[in-house]
């Protein structure tokens, strides 16, 4: 079964296939940029890029399994609709999947044959407003903790407290000199693999599909839109 | 008719969520999901709030649009939506889900600008626009006359409003009177039992001064400040503010403004036909008053219905619908959403 993996949640861009058979998931292209500020402009593309590469049309499509974040708003917004509209268009389920859950699956399932990390894994990425969004993970990728978003002083006291030996994700390497912990390189953004992953037991029994909301984690910045000012001021 | 072209609109620029259908100059669908709610108690849009609101309306107000026209997205020849100007992240789920309907459904899609859409959505009720035409642009966010020589590939703007809005005028006026957010149509509906002359309100960009320099602008943050004036001094005098006269008298100041100025720029131009588009069109005197005054001049004054005037999906599948018949190039995958998007850009 093909499935379309996308993630928006932080700055990589993410648009990937995934061959879902009985026992695995294999790749079958991916498109990554790095770039804050163009989700809008990149994703579609990259899904068309994809399906031609895999000379797949859009109807082999079987589900699409998108990351829920958490992440800045803006951007993972244009993953879900991506995902949503797709879906709606084909008929087809839509599965979410917690997107710093990809990454701590990614380090406690390494891949590549390397060794999985030894004890709680952190997996952090940015949320901006010098926070992180944050989750804890277990050896067998369990989620411990989390999400939640908060600074990077405060995560560094509950990633003590849970006994974290390891930190993954952006969000740990720009705030490392504050959580003082051990960092895994290479694992910066939820990889579509193991988002893949995650989902695969979902894909392969037919569950119904989730709609697909993000993981705000904190309230809209109630402020109405610039240009109604007070009337005499 | 069914060899003309099926268009979808999808509008997400500010708290409405719509989608449209239509086939060539016929609605058959427009389908609208509001979260005007939301904003209600801050006096205005937020716009995260109205992101949010995009996100989980689109796909159920897609499905009630089609299911309404009776039409599936196979069915579809084209998906324009807007693509600017409006609140960035609100313009932007729209503009992702057009995308991820035309990727799937391996159509085109045109990304469109909304104020142009706010002119062509008249062809549904009226026909193809005689051009040239003269667009009387009166919104929330935009009041601005419009030479439209070519629909498809650009007006020429004549003139605009150095300040507020005209709806924003609405908006602040009800406000300052107690009246709900959006303001336009509970002023509309106090204004009837009031009397439009009970006070002069200054009329913005009229004096023979102002007319060398801003001869098709508008001003209306001069007429604000007047109500607001007015309003105070009867509270700080203890007696009752006559919340009909007020409105009627500032409701006719921004209307006696607007067609003058419009009537004006189409004999200046030698045009005979005026539009008028954008969410205070559906303003009841504004409509009055321009047939009125254009009639006398001989000028035919086109007007949709007041639903069709306020943010929706049809009046983007209207544009869409043009662009195709006028063979028009689609947008690309990677077509942007612009929050400032010009008005002298149609089409991306
Ligand atoms: N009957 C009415 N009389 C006057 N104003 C009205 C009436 N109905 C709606 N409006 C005004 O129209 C505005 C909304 O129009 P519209 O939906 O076109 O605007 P917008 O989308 O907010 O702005 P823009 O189109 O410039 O982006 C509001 O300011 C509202 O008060
Ligand atoms: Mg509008």
């Amino acid at each position: 079964m093909l499935v379309l993996v996308l993630d928006s949640s932080t700055p990589a861009v993410t648009a990937a296939l995934a061959e879902i058979t009985a026992h695995a998931v294999a790749p079958r292209g991916e498109r990554s940029v790095v770039d804050a500020r163009a989700h809008g402009e990149l994703l579609a593309p990259q899904v068309s890029e994809v399906l031609a590469e895999a000379g797949a049309r859009p109807a082999d499509l079987a589900a699409v399994v998108a990351g829920v974040g958490p992440g800045p708003f803006t951007g993972l917004r244009v993953g879900l609709v991506t995902a949503a509209s797709m879906g709606q268009v084909l008929g087809i389920p839509t599965y979410g999947v917690p997107s710093l859950d990809a990454i701590g699956h990614a380090a406690t399932h390494p891949r590549s044959g390397a060794a999985p990390e030894a004890g709680p894994v952190l997996a952090a990425t940015d949320a901006r407003r010098r926070e992180i969004y944050w989750a804890v993970y277990d050896l067998a990728g369990e989620r411990l903790a989390g999400p939640e978003v908060d600074t990077p002083a405060a995560v560094a006291e509950r990633a003590r407290e849970l006994g974290v030996r390891v930190a993954v994700g952006e969000g740990a390497r720009r705030y490392a000199d504050i959580l003082e912990l051990p960092l895994r390189a290479g694992l910066d953004y939820p990889p579509p693999y193991a988002l893949a992953e995650l989902a695969a037991e979902r894909v392969r029994a037919g569950a119904p599909g989730d709609q697909l909301t993000p993981l705000y984690l904190r309230r809209p910045d109630a402020v109405a839109a610039a240009g109604r000012k007070p009337v005499l001021q | 008719m069914a060899d003309e072209p099926l268009i979808l609109g999808i509008e997400t620029s500010c708290d409405e969520t719509g989608v449209g259908v239509v086939r060539g100059h016929t609605l058959l669908a427009d389908a609208l999901a509001s979260s005007v709610d939301e904003h209600a108690r801050f006096g205005g849009v937020v716009p995260e709030v109205a992101s949010r609101a995009h996100l989980e309306a689109i796909v159920p107000t897609m499905r009630r649009a089609l299911d309404d026209a009776g039409v599936t997205l196979a069915d579809i020849d084209a998906i324009a939506v807007t693509a600017g100007p409006g609140l960035a992240g609100a313009l932007l789920v729209g503009v992702a889900a057009a995308k991820g309907y035309a990727l799937a459904a391996e159509k085109p899609v045109y990304g469109v600008n909304h104020l142009a859409a706010h002119v062509a959505v008249d062809t549904l009720e009226h026909g193809p626009l005689p051009e040239p035409a003269i667009a009387l642009l009166v919104s929330g966010g935009h009041s601005s006359l419009l030479l439209v020589d070519d629909l498809a590939t650009g007006v020429t703007p004549l003139g605009a409003t150095i300040d507020d809005a005209a709806g924003e005028a609405f908006d602040k006026v009800a406000r300052l009177l107690g009246l709900p957010f959006p303001g336009g149509p509970p002023i509309d509906r106090e204004a009837r039992a009031g009397s439009p002359d009970a006070i002069t309100f200054p009329r913005g960009l009229t004096a023979p001064k102002d007319l060398a320099a801003h001869r098709f602008d508008f001003s209306f943050s001069g007429l604000k400040t007047a109500v607001a004036r007015w309003v105070e001094a009867k509270q700080r005098a203890g007696e009752p503010v006559p919340v009909p006269d007020v409105a009627a008298s500032f409701q006719e100041a921004v209307c006696d403004v607007l067609t003058g100025k419009a009537i004006a720029a189409c004999r200046d131009r030698g045009v005979d036909t005026l539009v008028l588009g954008g969410g205070v069109a559906a303003n009841s005197r504004l409509r009055a008053l321009a047939e009125e005054r254009a009639a006398k001049q001989g000028i035919r004054v086109r007007v949709p219905r007041p639903k069709l005037c306020t943010d929706n999906g049809a009046m983007v599948a209207a544009l869409g619908s043009h662009l195709v018949a006028a063979g028009v190039a689609p947008s690309r995958l990677d077509l942007p959403a612009d929050s400032a998007m010009p008005l002298t850009i149609v089409s991306v």
